[in-house]
């Protein structure tokens, strides 16, 4: 049988087509949303930035990582620390500060990058012992790494200011910068998952013993998909503190609630497809920004109902429960929205069952 | 202040708060020990539990001892709904989407009890009519032993005793042991299997929520995150002991209270990180033996 694909020039094509269009419904949203929507259309990028690198090592690599608001933290310290001015810094650290700290100083792009590589590079350290381990046990392993690095950042006073956090970070993080890095970092991944890396990832997820028995270093290849996942973790880090302005370590800003928050975002969109992230980081930014509504007072038949805070996290929650007990393979399953399956669904060629 | 002072003071604390450990982790071990799932929600049972307790003893003005077997028994049903709503459908998913659930499972029941009862802390000390029992001491060779102390280790062994007398001289802790081993044999064997799951899940989150109380009573607030550290501690000490163990839970979950007390007492410039430790230890024990202290070797078949 012969199945019906289109050329790749076709469809490299219509992906710049379809990048260009994107971007200028962006420039159109960016001039036209006001500043609330505008926050809200930057938080689905930055998400969607976590969302694709937590999916290559959870989804794509079969690791189940709980680190990631670990690497999150450690992007966006490096990189506030590096924009802040050194007058800032010698303001904002009360507990006084060390000296080559003080004096580090970049502008956002190189701050961006160096987040990353610092967070790639405790990716690569962490890797050795964390990924020794298999299943469950490297969750807990890597969710502790992560306690561990935000507990260093509330106790190293001179480094990270400690519990206070570093505040008025400059408001970097532009539409532009945001959706440039997303769009580089989907480029990155999506051909690294399909270059002959990504087979031997994907083999990895099946059967680890398989595919080592295939000659495929398992352990190489899975702190390679850790260190480039921690990297982007990084780098949407960076982009995050210059959203937030105010970065600090308790557990509900770059904590476990961060990670599990990603999580959602990468079981919602289906673990394991890239485009499935995507679509999950905006859902889940959407969804959450909406069931804002929930924690204001609001009247349900005439009833007045007070505001409860805490009410969308609960909601999202059971929500979530129900998704993993009905609805397992998430929006998109391990499927890719390509311009080849789109093609094939648009002409009813799509045949019944499953499709290897 | 002597040094033996000093040392026999901290030597009770950690015994408290080793015991205390021990308490939750035996849930984990049970239940990992069965499912081959952490039951990520497990802490947040042991919250459920403390709230039960507390808001028995507030609003039906109940005896702390009446409150407190409420909430026992009303953590042993929450832990059991939970495995039928959550887990059970997932038997035959991989093990992966379990763990998910449990901790989907987790922040439902942390942001449960934000809506239900409040983020703010509550003091625990409340369901005490007589409020002086915080400050009773006994001396012992010099030291002052805070009596709650003594109280919390002797109800720990008690609830020790009968927890091994049910796992070890019953027939639901035989059926437990069994299903450990080999489920699809047992449940051959004319074993409902599913009862006995759900009767660890119960006992297992009894456990918890006495520890709760306890723990409650002796750091005195009840907040809805109250569980996720000693949660992730209790499981840490079941894995350092070897988990599906229950001697190795109860070594685990001393080593860990014992490392804690006298890590932030004797250097206590460090005190800051010591909720960093448990982790490390962790890590380190993964890596030189991960099937721990008293737990069997397991080779993965292909």
């Amino acid at each position: 049988m012969v199945e019906k694909r289109l050329s790749t020039k076709t469809q490299v094509i219509l992906t710049l087509i379809f990048i260009l269009v994107m971007a200028l419904l962006l420039w159109w949203a960016d001039k036209g949303f006001d500043s609330y929507k505008q926050r809200v259309l930057r938080l689905i990028g930055i998400y969607a930035i976590m969302a694709v690198s937590l999916n290559l090592i959870n989804g794509i690599t079969g690791i189940f990582s709980l680190g990631h608001a670990g690497f999150i933290l450690i992007g966006a310290y490096t990189a506030a620390i590096l924009t802040l001015t050194p007058a800032e810094k010698e303001m904002s650290y009360l507990f006084g500060i060390q000296p080559w700290i003080k004096n580090l100083h970049a502008d956002f792009f190189t701050a961006t990058l160096a987040g990353g590589a610092v967070a790639a590079f405790s990716a690569f350290l962490i890797g050795w012992p964390v990924l020794r381990l298999s299943g469950d046990y490297l969750a807990i392993a890597s969710l502790g790494f992560a306690e561990i690095v935000r507990i260093w950042a509330n106790n190293a006073l001179t480094v990270t200011n400690g519990p206070l956090g570093l505040k008025a970070i400059p408001e970097y993080s532009t539409t532009w910068w945001i959706y440039g890095w997303l769009l580089f970092t989907v480029v990155f991944i999506a051909s690294l998952v399909y270059s002959s890396y990504g087979r031997a990832l994907k083999a990895i997820r099946e059967d680890r013993i398989a595919a080592e028995a295939m000659g495929i270093n398992v352990f190489k290849h899975q702190l390679m998909s850790f260190v480039v996942g921690a990297f982007f973790a990084g780098v949407s880090g960076s982009l995050y503190a210059h959203w937030l302005t105010t970065i600090d370590p308790r557990i509900t800003t770059m904590g476990p609630m961060l990670t599990f928050y990603i999580l959602i975002m990468i079981v919602l969109g289906g673990l394991g497809s890239i485009t499935g992230s995507l679509i999950g980081a905006a859902v889940f930014a959407i969804l959450f920004e909406w069931l804002r509504d929930l924690e204001q007072p609001f009247s349900f038949f005439g009833i007045q109902v007070p505001g409860i805070p805490g009410m969308r996290i609960l909601v999202i929650s059971a929500l979530f429960i129900a998704v993993m007990i009905f609805w397992q393979r998430g929006i998109m399953g391990r499927e890719e929205l390509t311009w080849n399956n789109l093609y094939k669904w648009l002409s009813g060629r799509k045949k019944e069952g499953e499709r290897s | 202040m002597n040094q033996g002072v000093f040392f026999l003071q901290n030597l009770f604390n950690a015994l408290m708060l080793g015991g205390l450990y021990a308490l939750i982790a035996v849930g984990y071990t049970m239940v990992y020990g069965i499912l081959r799932l952490i039951n990520f929600a497990h802490g947040d049972i042991m919250m459920m539990g403390v709230y039960f307790a507390f808001y028995t003893a507030v609003i039906f003005s109940a005896p702390p001892l009446v409150a407190a077997i409420v909430a026992v028994a009303g953590a042993a049903g929450l832990g059991f709904l939970i495995d039928r709503i959550a887990y059970k459908p997932l038997r035959n998913a991989p093990r992966i989407s379990a763990l998910i659930t449990a901790i989907g499972m987790s922040f439902f029941l942390e942001s449960f009890a934000v809506v239900v009862f409040g983020a703010v802390p509550k003091p625990f000390i409340q369901i005490f009519k007589d409020k002086t029992i915080l400050n009773k001491v006994v001396m012992l060779g010099g030291a002052r032993i805070p009596l709650l102390t003594f109280l919390v280790i002797l109800l720990t062994l008690v609830i020790f005793a009968v927890l091994f007398l049910i796992v070890y001289k019953t027939k639901i802790g035989m059926a437990m042991r069994a299903i450990s081993m080999d489920i699809p044999t047992t449940a051959l064997m004319g074993i409902n299997v599913d009862g006995v799951i759900g009767f660890t899940f119960a006992l297992g989150s009894a456990l918890a929520a006495a520890s709760g109380i306890m723990w409650a009573m002796r750091y005195p607030n009840v907040y809805p995150y109250m569980g996720f550290m000693p949660g992730m501690k209790a499981f840490i000490a079941a894995v350092v002991g070897g988990i599906g163990s229950i001697p190795g839970a109860v070594v685990g979950g001393l080593l860990l209270g014992f490392i804690e007390i006298f890590m932030v007492s004797y250097f206590p410039t460090m005190s800051g990180y010591r909720d960093a430790f448990a982790f490390i230890i962790l890590i380190l024990i993964l890596m030189f033996k991960p099937s721990g202290i008293l737990g069997k070797k397991s080779v993965e078949k292909v």
